[in-house]
């Protein structure tokens, strides 16, 4: 008996590969982006506490003020642009106060591809015991490049049997997320999360 | 203000034992950030503050930013070492504020 014949005539897996090749040119400039756009904080673990880039005072004055702001029709110039933003740092730094960040502890829990930014699960989970001595005191969530830094902050209390705490968040575009979590002891532990979005939020009109 | 809400946790717990209280409030958490049929910028409409006490004890504290999906939901690990009431609220923009109780029984 002859094999069965292949699934596809030339032309047609031609058009597949080149399919194909859209696909990953769409999706592998999204994959490189952050990690090039944020040299060090990815892969060394420790550039997030030393590595803070200098930034102008004026967009980190800027951002606080600009979401109220934005509700005016007047101020749609400073409405802030969907591009990797050093103020991720600015913002990381406001919570934790200077103090020294470690990589670790921390879990993102979060699909790595997501189809609707609108809508996105995630658990933020962190190992460590809720001793009333020693504790989790609160879990801060940062997105790199949502047009504002913080996505949600949160504080333990003592009735909190473990530090895991689930949310629905929105994400302008692919991008990476921070979790800081505040011990009682005045330590501060991070981890990441990198997130492919392919339909995203805040820019639907 | 009313609100409509959900709030899921088990119907009895254990003393000491650890259960999740899953909480969501209906609201569209307008980020401020889209744009309304006329190009102007919808304003601002989001829950910034959510807590959860039981008697009087802080369990639970969130605050929330525009990144929070529509219909914020939230869960939280617990555990308590007796019965009491669990008291939920909610506050955000336009001075919106809403508030639950809720029974918990341990045995």
């Amino acid at each position: 008996m002859k094999p069965p014949p292949p699934s596809g005539s030339p032309p047609a897996r031609r058009v597949r590969r080149r399919l194909l090749g859209g696909v990953l040119g769409a999706v592998l400039p999204a994959v490189l982006r952050p990690a090039s756009a944020t040299p060090g904080t990815a892969a060394s673990g420790g550039a997030l506490a030393t590595g803070f880039a200098a930034e102008p005072a004026a967009v980190r004055a800027l951002q606080p003020a600009a979401v109220p702001a934005l509700g005016t029709a007047a101020a749609p110039a400073a409405v802030p642009a969907l591009e990797p933003a050093p103020s991720l740092n600015a913002a990381i730094r406001a919570f934790t106060g200077g103090a020294t960040l470690r990589p670790g502890k921390v879990l993102v829990q979060v699909a790595p591809l997501v189809d609707n930014g609108n809508t996105v699960p995630l658990s933020v989970v962190v190992d460590h015991p809720m001793r009333p001595d020693h504790h989790v005191a609160a879990i801060a969530l940062f997105s790199e490049r949502n047009p504002q830094h913080e996505v949600a902050n949160f504080q333990l209390g003592l009735c909190s049997a473990a530090a895991r705490v689930s949310t629905r968040i929105r994400l302008a575009t692919s991008q990476k997320l921070v979790a800081v979590a505040r011990l009682s002891d005045g330590a501060f532990w991070y981890g990441e999360a990198e997130v492919i979005v392919t339909l995203s939020a805040c820019i639907e009109d | 203000m009313s609100a409509r809400t959900l709030i899921d946790l088990p119907p009895r717990v254990r003393r000491g034992q650890a259960f999740e209280v899953r909480v969501s409030i209906g609201h569209p958490m307008e980020t401020g950030y889209r744009r309304g049929a006329d190009g102007a910028h919808l304003p601002r409409d989001i829950l910034s503050e959510f807590r959860c006490d039981f008697e009087g004890e802080p369990v639970f504290r969130a605050r929330l930013y525009p990144a929070i999906s529509a219909n914020p939901f939230l869960a939280f690990a617990m555990v308590a070492e007796r019965s009491g009431e669990l008291l939920f609220s909610w506050r955000g923009d336009h001075g919106f504020a809403h508030t639950e109780r809720v029974a918990l029984f341990v045995e």
